[in-house]
């Protein structure tokens, strides 16, 4: 090993694969039975659940953590495949702390919910590692369904139309499926392949077709698509990712946080991938947390993470928060950046310190930076495009777009918080439109 | 400082709690780490004849039920009396009754039903300096088959003449364990009465299996892929034991005769109800098995606690306090009106109250969309469910109507006055209708 985190620039094996092995492992181990029992024991199967009502899925938890105490872990994975087919993804990705977790009674009452990300994961895995797929496609119906996008909403929605008997065909722009779940999260939510494997686990259901490589404006095309289907679902989440808009952005070591966790995610040798001494990140997101902490899991001396606006606004979630900081992420509230200097590429990064509502206070600070990562949202691409509102594709309730024929879920449509586990939901909730109709 | 210096049937011990006659006081290494850790008796793991020992399964011995975060809440064993050769036990009951003279030492007994059997063995036991001897009339597995145990204490003629025997055999006090494996336990304490014991002792463990196999189909503890039914104690059987203890301690015969109150007794708390309902003192059991002897520390700081903040200087000033108000359903006050009222401070919202209520009961709980809970007076028929299914201890409690209050389900005033069932318009054999 010839780097260590004190090496100067953007460096490789920072840490040797034995620091790089113990630092992306598992965040939140699978619970082992004796675990699960214990855990599954304190749900006090509510009423009407709270937990149930914040699951933007609809999840029966209290049920399936009955399933679980009473031995049957594997009826509770069918209870929470019911409802989100990428139950196991959204175990290890949902933000439970300001969802099912936070309302839990025992939240309530002790400050101490019951940990239903880890019950649900230890269920689904269960079945996923068993190889076991739950449901059966129904009879053919001979109705073509086109799906762009395989992310979350995408496989929802595909997997659900395909149960209903429809033949599926999935686009995805990327080599590989999975949208955001392959390319998207931090590694350490997500070990093991788990995100390969749940798709070929989904796929198991039968009936659908997925081909990579093919995006729209780039081989595919709407009007194609409506002629050759019967229906279409977008699912292309949010492909641009916004720019600083301010001096110096182009000088080297400025990237796409999104980039920068894809590759880490495709990475065969963690210990290729090349890491800033000085690590700047800039946005207060989901996106920006995961590249933060990646980055001083990577071996980076510092890193800082950077937010407009105060720490109650940022929205990546307190426990979020809470990880960077345990990591060794300094966060760093209400500055705003203003230019990026260096000559050729970035040696430090200037801010202004501004109020909640961006109103500057015309002091500056200069932070030293090898390596800035852009993490300020990302924004829906493409041309010829159903009606968009507020920059992304507008749909009802039921998913169905401007356009008829054309339904759209996930990031890229308008309603939900862009999470997992809403993509989920919405892709589900297309698809039993898309039926409903094609039915009819 | 409460006295818990205990005397039953004139055996005296430093406090009421005993060991019951069980595995944990099979041998002298137990009884000694026993009444180190504080236990005031033993009643010896039960004697048999002389020769060869009975033997046990070499399989498993117990069964259980689990609560939540598999809390032992009832036991279910299907061992036998000691499977260790009479003199053997007699030599150590001598040695520890000899290094702890304080202590009670109880023998417990079963032979065959004969006189001569009885009557051999008693002197015999005795001279180990024992306290008095406990009849075993009460298990219920394997020795029962053999004609003894519950055989003899399901029939009270049996109980009455051996207790005689007895009594005819020794000086010392005679305490009948009693089988709850009847339909009315006061005719097996009648019998005792009658035959002259000095006391009775119960409950014994009630027939029970506890579990199936469903791989096996076979009842657990499983042997060889067979299983029988066992004995089954723990705090499952207390309610069933403090029922029975009440039963002999209200009925007008059986009023003066001790009772050794068995069953469940895990807490102070437990020991202090049972004695509340009429026992001298308490044995126990399962609650050591579970947790070991040290327990018995809790019991006696918890029951000292108690009797100093009641202003009670010795058991003997509680004891059987709650006999007189346990009575038949028939006498209970009919004009008495409570409601539920839920505690909006220390509600979590879970909504269990209302899925009991309105699913199984009365439909008297009112759920608002933001799961703010309430009673509904005009409904609530007191049946104190949701008290009972409420996680939050507490948080629901009964409020009793004040005379002259409207009761809004009935839709009349809360009478003063006590009225009963027999002197109730409906009672079509009402007594007292003036």
């Amino acid at each position: 090993m010839s780097n260590t985190p004190f090496s100067n620039g953007i460096q490789a094996a920072r840490l040797d694969s034995v620091e790089l092995t113990e630092n992306f492992g598992d965040l939140h181990p699978r619970f082992d039975d004796h675990e699960a029992l214990v855990a599954s024991d304190r749900c006090y199967f509510c009423h009407d659940a709270p937990c149930m009502t914040a699951c933007p899925t609809d999840i029966d938890i209290p049920l399936f953590i009955r399933q679980i105490a009473t031995g049957t872990p594997e009826a509770a994975a069918k209870t929470i495949f019911d409802q989100n087919i990428l139950g196991g993804m959204c175990a290890r990705v949902c933000p439970t702390e300001t969802l099912c977790e936070q309302v839990c009674v025992r939240e309530t009452a002790e400050g101490n919910p019951v940990e239903i990300g880890r019950l649900q994961r230890y269920a689904t895995d269960k079945l996923v590692d068993a190889g076991q797929h739950p449901f059966e496609r129904a009879a053919s119906t001979g109705k073509k369904i086109a799906v762009v996008g395989a992310g979350p909403a995408g496989l929802s929605a595909a997997h659900r139309l395909a149960m209903h008997g429809h033949d599926v065909t999935v686009f995805d722009a990327r080599a590989k499926a999975g949208g955001l779940n392959e390319f998207g999260i931090a590694a350490y939510k997500s070990v093991e392949s788990f995100a390969e494997r749940e798709v070929d686990w989904l796929l198991k259901i039968g009936g659908i077709t997925v081909e990579t490589g093919k995006k729209l404006g780039d081989g595919l095309s709407l009007d194609g698509l409506k002629a050759d289907f019967d229906a279409v679902f977008l699912g292309i989440g949010l492909g641009g990712v916004n720019a600083l808009g301010v001096d110096g952005e182009d000088k080297d070591g400025v990237d796409d946080a999104v980039d920068f966790i894809a590759e880490l995610r495709q990475a065969d040798d963690l210990g290729k991938m090349a890491i800033g001494r000085d690590v700047v990140v800039i946005g207060g997101g989901m996106t920006a947390v995961d590249a933060a902490v990646q980055a001083k899991l990577l071996g980076a001396l510092n890193v800082s993470l950077v937010y407009r606006r105060g720490k109650d606004r940022m929205n990546a979630s307190e426990f979020e928060q809470d990880l960077a900081a345990s990591k060794g992420v300094r966060i760093i509230t209400n500055a705003s950046p203003k230019a990026v200097i260096g000559n050729g590429a970035v040696r430090e990064i200037e801010f202004e310190y501004t109020d909640n509502d961006l109103k500057s206070t015309g002091q500056t600070v200069r932070l030293q930076a090898d390596q800035v990562f852009k993490a300020i949202g990302q924004t829906l691409e493409g041309e010829g495009l159903p009606e968009l509102e507020w920059g992304k594709i507008k749909v009802d309730d039921s998913g169905r777009t401007s356009v008829d024929g054309i339904w759209a879920g996930g990031d890229c449509a308008t309603g939900g918080d862009d999470l997992t586990v809403t993509a989920v939901a919405e892709g589900r909730d297309a698809a039993e439109d898309i039926h409903a109709k094609l039915s009819a | 400082m409460a006295n818990l210096e205990s005397e039953f049937v004139g055996i005296k011990s430093p406090n009421p709690f005993w060991l019951a006659s069980a595995p944990p006081t099979d041998k002298e290494y137990n009884v000694r780490r026993a009444f180190e850790a504080g236990w005031g008796g033993v009643v010896w793991k039960t004697l048999g004849s002389e020769g060869p020992p009975v033997v046990n399964v070499n399989g498993p011995r117990y069964g259980a039920i689990h609560g939540a975060d598999r809390r032992l809440l009832g036991l279910n064993n299907i061992e036998l009396i000691t499977d260790r050769p009479l003199e053997v036990n007699l030599e150590e009951m001598a040695r520890v009754k000899r290094d702890y003279p304080d202590h009670a030492v109880i023998a417990s007994v079963m032979v065959p039903c004969e006189e001569d059997e009885w009557k051999r063995i008693l002197p015999m036991i005795a001279e180990t300096g024992c306290d008095g001897f406990e009849l075993n009339f009460g298990c219920p597995h394997g020795m029962a088959e053999r004609g003894m145990g519950s055989a003899v204490g399901q029939v009270p003629e049996y109980i009455e003449m051996v207790a005689r025997w007895c009594k005819e055999a020794t000086d010392l006090p005679v305490i009948v364990k009693l089988t709850p494996n009847i339909t009315n336990i006061l005719h097996p304490a009648e019998a005792a009465l009658r035959g002259g014991a000095d006391a009775v002792s119960l409950i014994n463990t009630i027939n029970s299996i506890t579990n199936v196999n469903l791989d096996a189909m076979s009842p657990e503890p499983m042997i060889d892929g067979k299983g029988t039914h066992g004995g089954y104690c723990g705090p499952a059987v207390k309610p069933i034991a403090l029922n029975m203890v009440a039963e002999i301690a209200r009925n007008p015969e059986t009023a003066k005769l001790p009772i050794s109150g068995i069953g469940g007794i895990t807490t102070w708390r437990d020991a202090a109800e049972f004695m509340a309902l009429g026992a001298g003192n308490v044995q126990v059991c399962t609650a050591a098995m579970t947790y070991g002897f040290k327990i018995v520390q809790e019991m006696i700081s918890g029951l000292s606690q108690w009797m100093d903040e009641k202003g009670y200087e010795s058991t003997a000033d509680f004891v059987g306090m709650a006999t007189p108000n346990v009575t038949d359903w028939q006498y209970l006050n009919l004009n008495h009106v409570t409601k539920a009222v839920i505690n909006q401070d220390d509600c979590i919202s879970c909504g269990r109250c209302y899925a009991a209520c309105e699913d199984t009961s009365h439909q008297a709980i009112e759920m608002s969309e933001d799961r703010v809970f309430t009673v509904k007076d005009d409904e609530c028929v007191a049946c104190n469910l949701c008290v009972n299914v409420c996680p939050v201890e507490n948080c629901i409690t009964m409020r009793t109507l004040e005379p002259g209050e409207m009761d809004e389900r009935t839709n009349t005033p809360v009478q003063a006055d006590y009225g009963n069932w027999t002197a109730h318009p409906n009672n079509p054999m009402s007594t007292a209708a003036e």
